[in-house]
C-alpha cells in the first residue's frame, strides 16, 4: 500500500500566517512608519527576539502553556484523575489505600431517594446546593453510582495509559527501524503494519477481548496496545526517511556513532514531537475503543467496573433511571475530550510553521497603545 | 498503468491470504466451542463433547484445520454454522447488503457535509464559525457511540414520533430556529458587519418562512412538493449550482441551469403522474431504473447546456447537468413523500415512522416507494450515530487541506491573474484540496465498517457485524471467518482504488512505481 499516506486527520499543515500581510504583525509592536520599509526582515527579528535565548524545548513549553484549550483540559483532566483516584482509593497488589468516599462500587446500600435518584442539587434548585449521600444516583439494587462511575474512571485511565505506552513503544520501533534501514527491512515492516491495518482495530479488539477481557483491565490493554501501533509507526517512518537525509546524522556517522547511537540519541529527539502528538491523539481514541469493547461485552467483566460495561448495563433504563446512562458518558466524554485538546495544543507547539495571530481587535488594541506610549513620549 | 494495477492486486491477495491464516489462528486460540459443554451438569456431556470434537475436527492441529477452511472456502463454500446447522452463505447474503448499504449511505453523508463545513471553516480561519467548528469536530471525536445512539433512539426517534402525533410548532420555537440559523449563517458568510446582518436577516427570514408554510400546510403529515416549494427549491439549486460551477457572471451557464428549472416544471405533472404511475413504471421500479432515470437526467441536462452553444458550453454543459440532476431528484423525492401518509397509516407502522430496530418492518409489504421510504427511516437514525465521527475527521481534514492548498504560490497568482475570489477558491483551491481526501477515504472506512459492529447492534440491524458478535459470543468459527475475510477484502479493495484514484486525480504521483 502507498506508504506517505496522511493517517491523522489533522497532519495538514495550518500556516495560515502566509495570508497575512506581514507589516500587520509587526505593527501591532511597532512603530508603523518602521515597518513599510523592511517589513519581512523586521517581523523575522521580532519573532526571534521573542524566543531569544530560549531552547527548543523551553519554546515548546512556552507555546503549549499558552495554548488556552490544552490548558483547560491538562486541569480538567488532572482534577478527574485526583478525584477518582483519591475519592475511592485504589488497591496495587496487597496494599489497599482507602479514599474518603463512604460506599465502594460493589457494595448494596439502602436505596434513599424513590428508585435511587441523585442526591445531589443543583446551586439554582430549592434547597440550594446539596451533595447528599449518593449525588449521582444509586441503581436498582442500591449501589451508589458515584464510586462505580469513579471506578469506571480508574479503569478507563489506566487502560488508556497502558495502550499509549505499549503503542508507543512498538509504533516508535517499528516505525524508526523501517525508516531508518529502508530497503528489506521497510518492505518486511511495513507489510506487516498492512496486515494489520486491514481489519478495523475493534474487530481484532473484539476477537483478543473475548479470549483476555476479564475483571483484569491489564492484559486486555496490553493486546489493544498490540494492535493500535500502526498509525504511529506510519509517521514515525516517514519522519525517520527524512530524518536520515540530515546533515546532522551524517556528522554523527562520521563521528563514529553507531547505528543504535545514531537512532536513539541523535534521530529520535528530533521525531519525538511527532510521536507526542500522535500517542495523544492515540489516547483519546483508546478509551473510546476500550469503553466501546466492554459495551459489546469483550472488554472488561464484572465485578470490575468500565465505563462502558456501565452504559451497556444501563442503557435500558434510560426512560426510568436517566442518571444511570448520563454519568458514565459524561465521563467518558469529558476524559477524551480533554485528551483531544492537551493533543491540539502539542500539536500547536511542536509545529514551527504556526504562529499564533492576533485578532483584528487585539491589533488595533495593541495600536492605541503603542500610539500611546509614543504620545507619553513625546510629551 | 497495468502493470501496477496487477501488481497491487496480487499483492492484495496475498495479504488477504496471510491476514486469513493469521485470524483463523487467532480467532481458534480465542474460541472454545465446547465452552457449554465444560459446565455442563448433563451425564452426556462426555458423550457430546467427543461428537463435537469429532465433528469440528478438533483435535487435528489448528493449521490444517486452517488448509480445510481455505479449500473450501476458495471454492466457493465458506462453511457451515454449527450452532444453528445453516450454512454461512445464507446467513451472509442479507447480512452483506444492510451493512454495506449502512456504510457507503454514511460515508457518502459524511464527506459531502464534511468536506462541504471544513472547506468554509478554513476560508474563515480564525472567525468565530472556525472555533466553533473546530470545538465540535473535537466534541464528537470524543462522543462514544453507543452513547449517542442512545440519545438518538430517545430523542430523534421516540421524540419525533411523539411530535408527528400533533406537529405543531410553537411560535416562540420557529422564532427561535430562525434566530440560531440566522447566527449561525452570518458567521458562515464573514465578511463586513453589513454584509454579515443583511445574510444573517435573510436566511432568519427564509427559515421562518419555510417552517411557517409547513405548518400551515400540515407538511410533516402530508410531505409533498407543490408547484410552489418546487420552483422555489429548483430556483435555489440553480442559482447555487451556476453561482457555485461557473458564477452567475456566465450566462449561458445561468440561462442553462434556468432551462433546466423550466424543463423540470412542465416535465412534473406527466413524470410525476403519468411515467411513475401505477399503470406505467411503479410495479417495475428498482434501483437499476432509478439509476437510468438519473443518468437521463444528467443527460438531458448537459444536451440543455450543449443547446446554449457558446465557446464554453463545456461549463454550460457541466452546470446543465448538475442542476437537471438534482431536480429530477426533487421530483423522485416527491413521488416518495407522496407515499407518506399511506406509509404512516400502514398497521405495521402504526404512525410511529422513526424506527430503532431491525432494517425493515416486517409485513409491510407495498410498492417499491413505500418499500424505498421504509428502509430509509430504518436507516436513518444509525447512519447518523456511525457518521458523527467521521464528518468530525473530514471537516478537520479538509479544513487543513485546504489551508494548505490556499497558502500555495499558484492561489497567489491566480489572484494576481486578476481571477475573481469564487474562481480562485472553487477551480484552484477547491479541486486541489480534494486531492489528499483519497487517501484517507478508505482508512475511514475501515474504520466505518468497525464502527457499524456497535451500531448495527444498538438498532437490531441484521448486518455483518451483528453476525460477527453473535457468531463470535457463539464460539462459531465460520461464519466469523467469512466476516473478517470479507472486510478485509473490502479495505484492501478501498486501499487500491484510492491508490489509482490518487494516481488519476494527481499527475504528480506516477504509479510505474
Amino acid at each position: 500500500m502507498s506508504n506517505d499516506r496522511k493517517d491523522d486527520p489533522f497532519e495538514a499543515g495550518e500556516t495560515g500566517s502566509g495570508s497575512l500581510d506581514p507589516a500587520m504583525t509587526a505593527a501591532a509592536t511597532t512603530d508603523r512608519s518602521e515597518v513599510v520599509d523592511d517589513g519581512p526582515q523586521l517581523e523575522n527579528a521580532i519573532e526571534l527576539r521573542e524566543v531569544e535565548g530560549m531552547s527548543q524545548g523551553q519554546i515548546v513549553r512556552r507555546r503549549f502553556f499558552r495554548h488556552t484549550g490544552a490548558m483547560v483540559g491538562l486541569v480538567v483532566m488532572i482534577l478527574i484523575a485526583i478525584m477518582a483516584i483519591t475519592s475511592i482509593g485504589f488497591t496495587l497488589g496487597p496494599v489497599t489505600i482507602p479514599g474518603w468516599w463512604q460506599y465502594n462500587h460493589s457494595q448494596l446500600n439502602d436505596i434513599v431517594n424513590p428508585r435511587g435518584g441523585p442526591t445531589m442539587q443543583m446551586p439554582w434548585s430549592e434547597g440550594g446546593f446539596v451533595i447528599g449521600q449518593h449525588p449521582f444516583g444509586q441503581d436498582e439494587i442500591g449501589r451508589d453510582i458515584f464510586a462505580r462511575t469513579m471506578k469506571g474512571v480508574q479503569t478507563s485511565l489506566v487502560v488508556m495509559a497502558v495502550i499509549g505506552a505499549v503503542a508507543t513503544l512498538i509504533g516508535t520501533l517499528i516505525g524508526a527501524f523501517s525508516g531508518f534501514f529502508r530497503g528489506k527491512t521497510d518492505t518486511v515492516l511495513m507489510r506487516f503494519t498492512d496486515l494489520i491495518i486491514t481489519l478495523p482495530v475493534i474487530v481484532i479488539g473484539a476477537v483478543l477481548g473475548k479470549k483476555l477481557g476479564s475483571a483484569d483491565p491489564i492484559p486486555l490493554a496490553l493486546a489493544l496496545g498490540a494492535i493500535s501501533w500502526t498509525g504511529l509507526a506510519r509517521l514515525v517512518r516517514g519522519d525517520f526517511l527524512s530524518l536520515r537525509e540530515r546533515e546532522f546524522v551524517d556528522a554523527a556517522r562520521v563521528a563514529g556513532a553507531s547505528t543504535r547511537r545514531i537512532i536513539f540519541k541523535h534521530m529520535l529527539p528530533n521525531a519525538v514531537g511527532v510521536i507526542i502528538v500522535s500517542v495523544t491523539l492515540l489516547m483519546s481514541s483508546a478509551i473510546l475503543l476500550e469503553t466501546a469493547l466492554s459495551y459489546l461485552g469483550f472488554g472488561i467483566t464484572p465485578p470490575n467496573v468500565s465505563l462502558g460495561q456501565m452504559i451497556n448495563e444501563y442503557q435500558g433504563a434510560f426512560n426510568t433511571r436517566p442518571w444511570l446512562f448520563w454519568w458514565p458518558g459524561l465521563f467518558i466524554i469529558l476524559i477524551a475530550l480533554c485528551v483531544n485538546f492537551v493533543g491540539d495544543g502539542l500539536r500547536d507547539a511542536f509545529d514551527p510553521r504556526q504562529k499564533k495571530i492576533p485578532s483584528p481587535r487585539k491589533m488595533a488594541r495593541a495600536d492605541q497603545r503603542a500610539a500611546r506610549q509614543a504620545a507619553r513620549a513625546s510629551a | 498503468m497495468l502493470i501496477f494495477v496487477i501488481r497491487r492486486v496480487l499483492m492484495g491477495l496475498a495479504l488477504l491470504l496471510v491476514s486469513s491464516f493469521l485470524m483463523y489462528m487467532l480467532v481458534d486460540f480465542t474460541i472454545d466451542p465446547l465452552e457449554d459443554l465444560r459446565t455442563s451438569t448433563d451425564p452426556s456431556a462426555a458423550l457430546q463433547m467427543e461428537q463435537r470434537t469429532e465433528q469440528l475436527n478438533l483435535n487435528a492441529p489448528p493449521w490444517e484445520r486452517y488448509f480445510d477452511w481455505l479449500g473450501a472456502f476458495v471454492t466457493g463454500d465458506p462453511g457451515v454454522s454449527w450452532n444453528t446447522g445453516r450454512s454461512v452463505s445464507d446467513l451472509l447474503g442479507s447480512a452483506i447488503i444492510s451493512t454495506l448499504q449502512l456504510v457507503s449511505f454514511a460515508t457518502v453523508a459524511a464527506i459531502v457535509l464534511g468536506v462541504a463545513v471544513g472547506i468554509v471553516s478554513a476560508l474563515r480561519q480564525y472567525s468565530s464559525f472556525d472555533y466553533l467548528i473546530t470545538f465540535f469536530a473535537f466534541l464528537m471525536f470524543s462522543l462514544p457511540s453507543f452513547w449517542v445512539a442512545v440519545l438518538l433512539k430517545q430523542w430523534g426517534a421516540i421524540g419525533f414520533n411523539d411530535f408527528l402525533v400533533d406537529p405543531v410548532i410553537a411560535p416562540m420555537l420557529i422564532a427561535g430556529i430562525s434566530l440560531a440559523a440566522g447566527v449561525f449563517w452570518q458567521l458562515a458568510v464573514g465578511g463586513t458587519l453589513r454584509r454579515r446582518l443583511i445574510h444573517g436577516a435573510l436566511a432568519a427570514l427564509a427559515v421562518a418562512l419555510v417552517l411557517g408554510y409547513m405548518q400551515i400546510t400540515d407538511w410533516w403529515l402530508q410531505p409533498r412538493l407543490d408547484w410552489v416549494l418546487l420552483t422555489v427549491t429548483s430556483l435555489g439549486i440553480a442559482l447555487t449550482v451556476t453561482t457555485l460551477s461557473t458564477g452567475l457572471r456566465n450566462r449561458r451557464s445561468l440561462y442553462t441551469a434556468l432551462s433546466c428549472v423550466a424543463l423540470g416544471l412542465v416535465l412534473y405533472f406527466p413524470v410525476r403522474y403519468y411515467l411513475f404511475s401505477n399503470s406505467m413504471l411503479t410495479p417495475y421500479m428498482n434501483y437499476g431504473i432509478v439509476l437510468l432515470l438519473g443518468l437521463a437526467a444528467i443527460l438531458v441536462g448537459a444536451l440543455v447546456g450543449v443547446a446554449w452553444r457558446g465557446p464554453d458550453w463545456k461549463q454550460s454543459a457541466r452546470t446543465g447537468a448538475i442542476s437537471a440532476f438534482l431536480i429530477a431528484g426533487v421530483i423522485f423525492l416527491d413521488k416518495v413523500m407522496s407515499y407518506w401518509p399511506a406509509y404512516m397509516a400502514a398497521p405495521a407502522i402504526n404512525n410511529r415512522p422513526i424506527q430503532t430496530i431491525g432494517d425493515r418492518a416486517p409485513n409491510l409489504g407495498g410498492n417499491f416507494w413505500v418499500q424505498l421510504l421504509d428502509q430509509y427511516t430504518h436507516l436513518i437514525l444509525p447512519t447518523l450515530a456511525l457518521m458523527l465521527i467521521s464528518f468530525a475527521g473530514y471537516t478537520r481534514f479538509s479544513r487543513g487541506s485546504m489551508l494548505e492548498v490556499m497558502n500555495q504560490d499558484y492561489i497567489r497568482t491566480a489572484r494576481a491573474k486578476g481571477i475573481n475570489e469564487r474562481t480562485v477558491v472553487m477551480r484552484h483551491g477547491f479541486r486541489n484540496s480534494l486531492i489528499p481526501l483519497a487517501s484517507i477515504i478508505p482508512v475511514d472506512i475501515i474504520g466505518l465498517i468497525g464502527g457499524a459492529l456497535i451500531t448495527e447492534r444498538i438498532f437490531s440491524r441484521p448486518g455483518m457485524g451483528q453476525l460477527f458478535i453473535a457468531n463470535l459470543n457463539m464460539n462459531d468459527i465460520d461464519p466469523v471467518m467469512a466476516y473478517l475475510v470479507i472486510v478485509a477484502f473490502l479495505a484492501i479493495l478501498a486501499n487500491i482504488v484510492a491508490d489509482l484514484l490518487y494516481a488519476a486525480l494527481d499527475p504528480r504521483i506516477r504509479v510505474n512505481a
